[in-house]
């Protein structure tokens, strides 16, 4: 494949640092945003973006440009917002840190582009608490921005003007869920906040917001320079572009991979992870991150499209994989999964803050040897009680899927520790 | 309007409502936590699942949160299926998992919402068997416990204190299973309204720290329907007695009036009636006990003879008029200071004739731009206050709709107040307690007020006279404020006494009749419960009592401090000319300490009164338990002349007297009332130990006392069913033991009660004044003179509350109060103290300084109502002196 098959990626060299403001323009860096606003109206970006079909990467899928359209645009004294949600706590994840702390200005141009199509005068980038030198290589790189006239007042000489700040989060999982980042963002406790209305009407400040992940902004450049009909040509399957595929578990090579939406997962596994390591092998695997349910080895030829994937009977979430292997236990692994969903619950709604406890203690009570085997009927009920739209958010939903899919493919392994058998 | 199905049967109901409260005015027992009628939804508890089907061919449904579904035609619900009773008791199962169960020992047993919840969802057995995770309490003041293990975190009480009150201080810490609720340290509770988080919390997390002193089950209390006693507002109370003893006050619905909140005034204020210091005998010369029977006929021997009457703002028309009766119109006097009656004379007769509706509580917060003239309303009229706050929202309401934002979607609106806020505006002397909520402030002095109200009339209306000279930053505010008020369409103006002030009262009156909005509103804060009824009654002045006891000689005084009144060496000559000066009242004073000839009387618990509040509605507080013999009511002492008057009788005839007061008749029913040929009872179903309260006196169960005088009887017998939801002393309905039962006694959920809310208005707007005219001139500071301003304090301004240990514990120290220029020409600093001489005479004050950059130059503020601030007068003028031998803090 060439660099074209590879636009994220493109600038990332494995003797190089990161790229910077140079190295990016070398490849036509910033050439989509003076295509944008010197010759594309804002809603003809959204229209491009709509019909590129663009997926939104933070997890749900959700299209990009359909998102952008919903934003009302007809005051033009209405105050609108872009946010760029780069919170990436999902275990297992790790493209979005790829992407800011290697090619800091390709986020950059996707926000600008994105801002323009909405309009929007400032824009934030939410960052994880813990992304130290992706903040570093942001600040840097904005400032070469600013200093390129790429952002400021009348960008590149057109009417458009736009300032981005980078925020640090404080470091709370629910912070990447958008509407609790808003909250986290104006100060206030990171709770998510009812929807309808959407953040696309009413969100930070209580005016119009769209938050976009980062991987998916990171797209919109290309999109621009190259035009819809390039970027459809990239997917594989149903889904268009390309996507960071992630794989982290024991494999032979762990990594991070950019290949065609609709790559097969064996294809991830097998070509670019390496397979199993020696003495290992696979018993199941989470598609795209720690919220999503396990799949089987023997449906390692879905193709990572959202639809296909949801068939399979999961989700495409991140896209990181994560893998299991025969000699780790799977109770142990889910155990440790709702530990840390326990934890990051934000307290707002009974179901996740005070069920995801119950579900993480009963779990511990059977490793420990103190399980029943009524707690299993307890924790199905658990993912009843968590099940869509009982909850106020995604999170419990999420953190409800591993669980709820241990608990039918590896029911044996839970009731050996029950029955006094042991692990494994 | 929509056609709902709801388990297989038809319902009309409102399209777009929240279907929680649809479901709940419909009868329906489905449990809650987060939603509170007057918070909203959010969505955070998940306790009120039911079925929605997707169309009449879906078997399966979906769970959704009633609080969070609009009503739509056409929808089909269950609330019975299995799926939503499974998750409503699971849900419940969760809730419980940290919570104590140790309901016997909790201060909300047997009223809390959280049991009832229990106990409707089914929970019955709990499989979590970890360890609970624990919190550790805090201290929060004199008037709430905080029992944070009983918490089950559904938000209310810090979207209650912060959100709809603006305190500040009360936070929720920490996320996932261990988030806490309550102060980032151990502390006093700052907001004035904190002691209704005592019925905003469903547990025994905030409970009332004055009931435990005395603590009794719900269901031990007896109560009858009450009006607080402690200002002018009028909000409905029920307060519960047991073993002779006041032990609490809660709220008492009343859709028009305090709905579901009081102020901490009100609910913490009613210690006075247990107070040590409660006259409880007859006495001569405050020292000999005499009879009842010998007390009652020197009183009607005194009665005999020509006699001078002082009635009293905080005494019951009833007192006043039985009073006014004995001693005959022309022997009649307020009982007001001299200013205080000018005004509320002034107050009277623009409500009467000034053609502008006086709102209720309930219209002022629909108002869409508010004007506050002259008045801290926190401290002069509390729960106005909070109100007020809730004004500021309606443009945030407006903005919601314009983005199909449901108004009960109590986040979302919330999300649009940072753009969208009605504007408030808030002319006073200092910075107030709601300043947070205004769009802009003035501060001046009562005159500077008056004169900004004055130039707002001006812009409003140029028939509208207009103040000479006003500079160009007031000149901007008015109109600024003008262009508000005139794009409102319920525009609100708040004046009141506290600004002690003609001009403003004037200037409000300008204003409002200057507003071109057909729905204008004026409202007037009063100081006292009664003092509109008073006032609406009319006679004559305490200056003119004092000139007239030369020819009387005997003075009756009814509930009434003179020293409050007028200075204190007026007061002195006063009774001292009169030789013999009886003293009707419930608490000891400086007055009823020099009274030949004392009687004890009954406190609003104790006996029944009709009270006019600011709005102009007459309210009746009902006796909740029998006064101690011989304490008795005021009206009792007084028309046992009178052909022993009864009480419906002795209103009747005040109703007669004064055409004004015509309707206070149908305020409440008469003592002839029944429900089904039965009275009411005041004591709950429940209540225990009726044979066993007095075993030790007398093993025999003693007779009930009866009550000839109104509807209720001191009983657990009586009508049970069809009682008007304004008249029940209890709030108690099958399954709902907790104070949310008041949703199955109201014409739609936060609307009126069922039958009408308690009360009656007896001023309607009509007629017109003309403009007024007089304009002051702008206050001009003297060299080395200042303005006394008298401020009043939520907590220590009223005469009653103040005797009421935890609120007396809220007092602030009385303060002289400067403007930092002042005092460092006078070389004085906070924690120092000045010696205060009036050119009026009397003794020199010395009074710890505070420094207050809001105040003006040239004004001396001091807090109002105290023993040691009584001999200052309103805007009288005084020279300062740094006080001498005192260190500075
Ligand atoms: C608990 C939770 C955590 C989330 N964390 C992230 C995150 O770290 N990054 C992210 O982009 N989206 C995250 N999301 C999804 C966001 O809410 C949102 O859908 C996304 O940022 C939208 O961007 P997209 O449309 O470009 O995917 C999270 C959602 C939930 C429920
Ligand atoms: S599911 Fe509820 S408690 Fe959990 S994170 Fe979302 S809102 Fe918070
Ligand atoms: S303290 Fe009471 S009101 Fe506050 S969250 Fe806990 S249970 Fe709810
Ligand atoms: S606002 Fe006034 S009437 Fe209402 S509770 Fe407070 S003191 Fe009583
Ligand atoms: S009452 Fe509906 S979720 Fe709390």
């Amino acid at each position: 494949m060439d660099k074209m098959d590879k636009p994220l990626t493109q600038n990332i060299e494995p003797d190089r640092l990161f790229a910077t403001l140079a190295d990016y323009e070398r490849t036509g860096g910033y050439q989509g945003l003076r295509k944008a606003v010197k010759e594309l109206q804002p809603k003809e970006v959204q229209q491009w973006v709509k019909d590129a079909e663009l997926r939104g990467r933070g997890g749900s899928g959700f299209p990009a440009g359909l998102k952008w359209s919903l934003v009302p645009m007809d005051d033009a004294r209405q105050v609108r917002y872009l946010i760029a949600n780069g919170d990436e706590m999902e275990p297992g994840t790790f493209k979005d840190r790829f992407l800011l702390e290697k090619d800091p200005h390709q986020l950059i141009e996707g926000m600008i582009i994105a801002a323009y199509a909405i309009q929007a005068r400032t824009a934030y980038i939410f960052l994880r608490a813990e992304y130290h030198l992706a903040a570093r290589r942001l600040e840097q790189a904005l400032q070469e921005a600013r200093a390129k006239d790429y952002l400021g007042e009348r960008i590149l000489n057109s009417d458009f003007s736009l300032d981005i700040h980078l925020h640090t989060s404080a470091g709370r999982y629910i912070c990447g869920e958008e509407t609790a980042l808003i909250n986290a963002l104006e100060g206030k406790r990171a709770h998510p906040r009812t929807k309808p209305p959407f953040a696309v009407v009413s969100g930070l400040w209580g005016r119009p917001t769209v938050v976009n992940n980062i991987e998916t902004l990171c797209n919109v450049p290309h999109i621009i320079r190259y035009g819809v009909e390039w970027y459809k040509g990239l997917g594989r399957g149903a889904d268009h572009g390309t996507k960071l595929f992630g794989a982290s578990g024991r494999v032979k090579r762990p990594g991070l991979w950019e290949l065609p939406m609709g790559t097969p997962i064996r294809e991830i596994f097998e070509e670019q992870a390496g397979g199993m390591q020696a003495g290992f092998s696979l018993r199941g695997l989470l598609p795209g991150g720690a919220s999503t349910e396990f799949l089987l080895p023997e449906q390692l030829d879905v193709p990572m499209d959202y639809e296909a994937v949801a068939k399979a009977g999961s989700r495409m979430g991140t896209g990181g994989l994560i893998i299991l292997d025969d000699k780790t236990c799977p109770v142990k692994m889910v155990l440790n999964l709702e530990l840390f969903f326990a934890q990051e619950s934000c307290g707002w709604c009974t179901p996740c803050r005070d069920g995801l406890p119950w579900a993480a203690a009963l779990l511990q009570d059977i490793v420990e040897g103190r399980g029943r085997l009524e707690d299993l009927e307890t924790l199905s009920g658990l993912t009843r009680m968590m099940g869509l739209g009982h909850t106020f958010c995604a999170l419990a939903l999420g953190a409800m899927e591993p669980l709820q899919s241990a608990l039918k493919f590896f029911r044996a392994d839970f009731e050996r520790y029950i029955t006094g058998a042991g692990e494994g | 309007m929509a056609t709902i199905e709801i388990d297989g049967v038809q319902y009309q109901v409102e399209a777009g409502e929240s279907l929680l409260p649809v479901c709940l005015a419909l009868g329906f027992d489905l449990t809650y936590f987060c939603w509170h009628p007057a918070l909203g939804s959010v969505g955070a508890c998940r306790q009120c699942a039911v079925i929605h089907y997707h169309d009449p061919e879906d078997q399966k449904g979906r769970l959704v949160m009633a609080c969070m579904t609009p009503v739509a035609d056409g929808m089909r619900l269950s609330i019975e299926a299995e799926q939503a009773r499974e998750f409503r008791r699971d849900n419940i199962e969760l809730l419980m998992i940290n919570h104590p169960h140790d309901c016997p020992v909790c201060e909300e047993g047997g009223e809390c919402h959280l049991q009832d919840m229990t106990l409707m969802s089914g929970h019955t057995t709990r499989r979590y068997r970890g360890r609970k995770r624990t919190h550790k309490n805090q201290y929060l003041g004199p008037f709430i416990n905080h029992e944070m293990n009983r918490c089950i975190a559904c938000y209310r009480c810090v979207r209650f204190y912060g959100d709809y009150a603006g305190g500040k201080d009360l936070q929720v810490f920490g996320m996932h299973n261990n988030v806490y609720f309550g102060r980032f340290e151990d502390g006093v509770l700052e907001n004035e309204f904190s002691g209704n988080l005592v019925e905003v919390c469903p547990t025994g997390v905030f409970t009332d720290r004055t009931f435990s002193a005395h603590y009794a089950r719900k269901w031990d209390l007896q109560t009858a329907p009450s009006v607080c006693a402690h200002c002018g507002l009028g909000c409905n109370t029920a307060p519960g007695e047991r073993y002779g003893e006041l032990r609490r006050v809660i709220n008492r619905y009343n859709g028009e009036v305090n709905g579901y909140f009081l102020c901490d005034r009100g609910r913490f204020g009613y210690g006075f009636v247990n107070s040590p210091d409660r006259i409880l005998k007859p006495r001569m010369h405050d020292r000999m006990d005499i009879t009842p029977e010998a007390a009652q006929q020197q009183l009607c021997d005194w009665l005999a003879d020509r006699a001078i009457g002082i009635g009293s703002p905080r005494a019951s028309l009833e007192a006043n008029f039985a009073l006014r009766s004995r001693v005959g119109e022309e022997n009649f006097f307020l009982g007001l200071g001299d200013n205080e009656q000018s005004l509320l004379e002034a107050i009277v007769e623009i409500l009467r004739h000034g053609g502008i509706r006086s709102p209720s509580l309930r219209e002022v917060e629909q108002a869409d731009a508010v004007l506050i003239l002259g008045e801290d309303v926190t401290h002069s009229a509390p729960r106005l206050a909070l109100s007020l706050r809730q004004s500021v929202r309606n443009a945030a309401f407006e903005r919601a709709r314009s983005l199909n934002i449901a108004p009960w979607l109590d986040k979302p609106v919330r999300e649009q107040q940072i753009d969208h806020r009605s504007p408030l505006f808030i002319a006073s002397v200092c910075a107030t307690r709601l300043d947070d909520a205004a769009a802009d402030t003035y501060r001046g002095s009562p005159e500077d007020i008056a004169r900004l109200g004055f130039a707002i009339a001006h812009d409003l209306d140029p028939g509208a006279p207009e103040p000479a000279g006003l500079n160009d930053d007031a000149r901007a505010l008015a109109v600024a404020i003008a262009d508000c008020l005139r794009q409102a369409r319920r525009p609100l103006v708040v004046a009141g006494t506290a600004s002690a002030s003609h001009a403003v009262i004037e200037a409000a009156y300008n204003v409002a009749k200057a507003l071109p909005a057909k729905d204008r509103q004026l409202t007037f804060t009063v100081p006292e419960c009664n003092s509109l009824g008073l006032a609406m009654m009319g006679g004559r002045r305490l200056r003119q009592a004092f000139e007239a006891v030369r020819d009387a000689g005997r003075v009756i005084i009814l509930e009434n401090d003179l020293y409050r009144r007028a200075p204190a060496w007026e007061v002195d000559a006063f009774l001292q000319a009169a030789g013999r000066v009886a003293v009707i009242d419930c608490l000891s004073s400086k007055t009823a300490e020099k009274a030949a000839l004392l009687l004890p009387a009954a406190t609003f618990a104790e006996t029944d009164g009709t009270l006019v509040n600011n709005e102009g509605r007459a309210q009746r507080y009902f006796q909740v338990y029998p006064a101690p013999e011989p304490v008795r009511g005021s009206w009792q002492w007084l028309s046992a002349g009178m052909d022993n008057l009864s009480f419906d009788a002795l209103t009747a005839a005040c109703a007669e007297a004064f055409p004004a007061l015509t309707a206070i008749t149908q305020a409440a029913p008469g003592a002839g009332f029944t429900v089904d040929g039965m009275k009411i009872p005041r004591q709950p179903r429940r209540y225990s130990g009726r044979t066993a309260m007095e075993a030790h006196i007398n093993i025999s169960e003693p007779q009930r006392p009866v009550d000839p005088e109104t509807p209720f009887t001191f009983s657990m017998e009586g009508a049970a069913a069809d009682v008007p939801a304004a008249l029940e002393p209890i709030i108690w309905a099958p399954g709902w033991n907790s104070n949310q039962a008041v949703n199955k006694f109201q014409d739609g959920i936060g609307g009126h009660l069922r039958g009408g809310d308690y009360g009656i208005r007896l001023i309607e707007a009509s007629g017109a004044l003309d403009w007024f005219n007089a304009i002051p001139d702008a206050f001009k500071p003297v060299k080395s003179q200042w303005r006394i301003i008298l401020l009043p304090h939520i907590f220590g301004s009223e005469e009653l509350s103040l005797r009421s240990p935890p609120l007396a514990e809220r007092s602030p120290s009385p303060l002289a109060m400067l403007n930092p220029s002042d005092a460092s020409a006078l070389a004085v600093q906070a924690g120092d103290s000045v010696e205060i001489s009036c050119f009026s005479g009397g003794p020199i004050v010395v009074l710890p300084v505070s420094i207050e950059p809001s105040l003006p130059a040239g004004l001396l503020g001091i807090t109002a109502g105290r023993q040691e601030t009584q001999r200052f007068r309103q805007s009288e003028p005084a020279t300062l002196k740094k006080a001498l031998g005192e260190v500075p803090s």
